[in-house]
């Protein structure tokens, strides 16, 4: 070995020279180069831009919709009974509905309500999950034997849900609130609940495993302690994704149940699945009106799938270079 | 004196099975009746192959996993018997440096957060600048600049990973550092610097090592007694030089004569010793000497009915073959099937 000191020395000084590759700069956290990754990431940009966009149009839309969207304008112009429709022209772009209304200051303000859907019932199922999942995953951390039932019983529960099939939870609970958009959120919500529970308890668990954990206990850490400071936010990870890639099935969804007749059901307030369910009735003779809603949710959900499918592939540690 | 002494330390791990109803269907016996001491300041390597227990032995000493029976005592005190809170304290004496270098650090911590925590958890350093101080100093020990507090683990080579997790345990002032398999996920070049590290620390601080290893040059560059396990059970202990010179148990003869010798000549002409078969299982260990399955020098009748004690067959040389003084006398010869002293080994 001492042969090769003077070579391990400089091999040595190499090693400590690149990782002062920049002088005193802060370290950067995982967080920070997620990010700095995201924001390289071509589908990453497309997702955000689409998203963005489609946020954009759902915020001001009641400001640049041309006209009323519940106003039945022109009225007169379409007889649905005769095959007599209105495509697109100058004063309405997208045409007019088989009630006369403007087609597009519907699609403007149906953005508002169909993202809003999306966004709450992701949000509903997301915390209710992460809490139900959080709490059994923490339970069976801890390690103690109160902790493993309690996980059972929260678990069996959650298998219960999974058993029933999302959309049979969520029309059933549409049947029991009666029709309204609150009703739409609340039943694609719950019906997110059990992938956003088990996905975060399966996930505490393999890190409750990890080397880390080991080492936190061997140096004298409180289980308490590391359930909150080194599971918990090292679990998170793959449950942000699953939010994002869960809004574009939320927002499906959701069209799903307005368009089987559980949404809001004035028609003041237009939703894109809705006006699926309006239009299917004219597929034949006026097919762009059941195209329009159809385009944009499928738009807007594949953006919210490229946002998640990046920061799903910017989060793993596998494909970190 | 001895500061850490392990005496006929059993962990045996349930296997459970059933799909409703969890049952116990058998134990792996991991560690099987473990006894050793290690002296205060000194290094007591633990070599085995892989599956032998050896870092499950590691871990009980800590208590990381539990303890099925015997007796692990740090200055006297009984470890197996503290409450949770007290073994709890008592880590920060007894420490543990990890294998996987990136792996036993969280992602999510900087350097200075994962030092700190050891501090934070034993109430030492009386304010966070405090802390401060005295981790910048223990980052200087080990090798690292004080630029390093801001970092985060996947910013450094394999190498300065390892030197945090040193520093991890070096910062709590322990008596006792358990390293387990501490180079073997380093590069070579990297490993002397680690090693050579761990040395410079020991004379520094007086520290007592229990070093667990695989790799047998890794282990006597650095340790003072060198123990063999095998399937569970320490077979053979010995002075680092003795056991390399005069190793007695058939497993540590095979195991060092695996060793290659960067001598074409010498690596010709001498004995090599092939141990037939696998690693038997230690759900169901054999029976007697749990070696005999395998051993070359394996004797009728006594060496599967009867388990060998680890016996002193010399000052500070302990074995446990029934046939020890037999075997170095060259009273007894090893099966000729099984040694191949002049055709090469198979590749």
């Amino acid at each position: 070995m001492a042969l090769g000191t003077d070579r391990v020395n400089k091999v040595d000084r190499l090693a400590e020279l690149t990782a002062q590759r920049d002088g005193d700069a802060e370290g950067a956290s995982l967080l920070r180069e997620t990010f700095g990754r995201l924001r390289r990431s071509p589908m990453a940009i497309s997702g955000a831009v689409i998203v963005g966009a489609f946020l954009f149009v759902a915020v001001i839309a009641p400001f640049v919709a041309p006209y009323e969207p519940g106003a039945q304008l022109w009225g007169r112009e379409v007889m649905p009974n005769q095959n007599v429709f209105v495509g697109p022209r100058g004063e309405n772009w997208f045409g007019l509905d088989h009630l006369g209304r403007d087609q597009l200051s519907r699609m403007l303000v149906g953005a508002r309500n169909s993202l809003l859907v999306g966004v709450v019932a992701t949000l509903l199922g997301f915390t209710a999950g992460a809490m139900l999942g959080g709490v059994a995953g923490a339970a069976v951390s801890l390690g103690r034997a109160w902790g493993r039932r309690l996980d059972a019983v929260i678990m069996r529960f959650i298998d219960m849900m999974l058993a029933i099939p999302a959309l049979l939870i969520a029309v059933s609970i549409a049947a029991i609130l009666g029709p309204s958009l609150t009703t739409v959120m609340v039943a694609v919500g719950l019906a997110q609940v059990p992938i956003f529970a088990r996905l975060l308890r399966g996930s505490m668990l393999a890190q409750s495993h990890s080397d880390y954990v080991l080492a936190a206990t061997a140096l004298g850490v409180r289980r308490p302690r590391i359930v909150r400071s080194h599971i918990l936010p090292n679990s998170l990870g793959p449950v942000i994704v699953q939010a994002t890639l869960t809004l574009a099935t939320a927002i499906i969804e959701a069209a799903a149940l307005s368009y089987l007749g559980f949404g809001n059901p004035d028609p003041a307030t237009p939703d894109w699945g809705a006006m699926l369910a309006d239009a299917q009735r004219f597929l034949v003779g006026a097919p762009e009106l059941a195209m329009y809603p159809a385009v944009a949710i499928i738009i807007t959900a594949l953006g919210f799938t490229l946002l998640g499918e990046a920061m799903r592939e910017s989060l793993d540690p596998k494909l970190r270079k | 004196m001895s500061v850490l002494e392990l005496e006929d330390l059993k962990v045996h791990f349930p296997i459970r099975s059933g799909v409703v109803f969890e049952r116990t269907v058998g134990y792996v016996h991991a560690v099987d009746g473990v006894s050793l001491s290690v002296e205060a300041g000194s290094t007591y390597g633990l070599v085995g192959e892989s599956g032998c227990g050896k870092t499950t032995l590691g871990r009980a000493v800590l208590r990381l996993v539990d303890i099925t029976s015997g007796h692990v005592r740090f200055e006297g005190t009984d470890l197996a018997e503290l409450s949770g809170e007290q073994m709890r304290r008592a880590r920060s004496r007894l420490q543990m440096v990890f294998q996987d270098p990136l792996g036993s650090l969280d992602p999510r911590q900087n350097v200075e957060s994962i030092l700190a925590e050891g501090l934070e958890v034993h109430g030492i350093g009386r304010s966070r600048a405090d802390r401060r101080a005295k981790i910048v100093d223990t980052l200087e020990r080990v090798g690292l600049a004080s630029n390093a507090l801001s970092r985060y683990p996947h910013e450094f080579s394999g190498g300065q990973r390892q030197r945090i997790g040193i520093a991890r345990a070096l910062v709590l002032e322990p008596d006792v550092i358990i390293c387990d398999e501490p180079v073997s996920a380093l590069d070579v070049s990297v490993q002397a610097q680690v090693l050579n590290l761990l040395e410079e620390l020991q004379s520094a601080f007086g520290l007592t090592y229990l070093v667990i290893a695989h790799d047998l040059a890794v282990v006597r560059h650095i340790s003072d007694v060198i123990g063999v396990m095998y399937l569970g059970g320490l077979v053979e202990e010995a002075g680092a030089d003795e056991l390399y010179t005069e190793p007695m148990h058939p497993y540590t003869k095979a195991l060092l004569s695996a060793v290659p010798i960067p001598d074409p000549v010498v690596e010709d002409a001498r004995e090599q010793i092939l141990i037939p078969g696998d690693l038997p299982s230690p759900s169901s260990p054999p029976s007697g000497c749990r070696f005999h399955t395998r051993c070359p020098w394996r004797q009728p009748e006594r060496c599967d009915t009867e388990r060998p004690e680890l016996r002193e067959v010399a000052p500070g040389h302990r074995v446990a073959c029934h046939y020890a003084e037999e075997i170095l006398a060259g009273e007894l010869r090893p099966r000729s099937a099984d040694v191949a002293s002049d055709t090469p080994p198979r590749a």
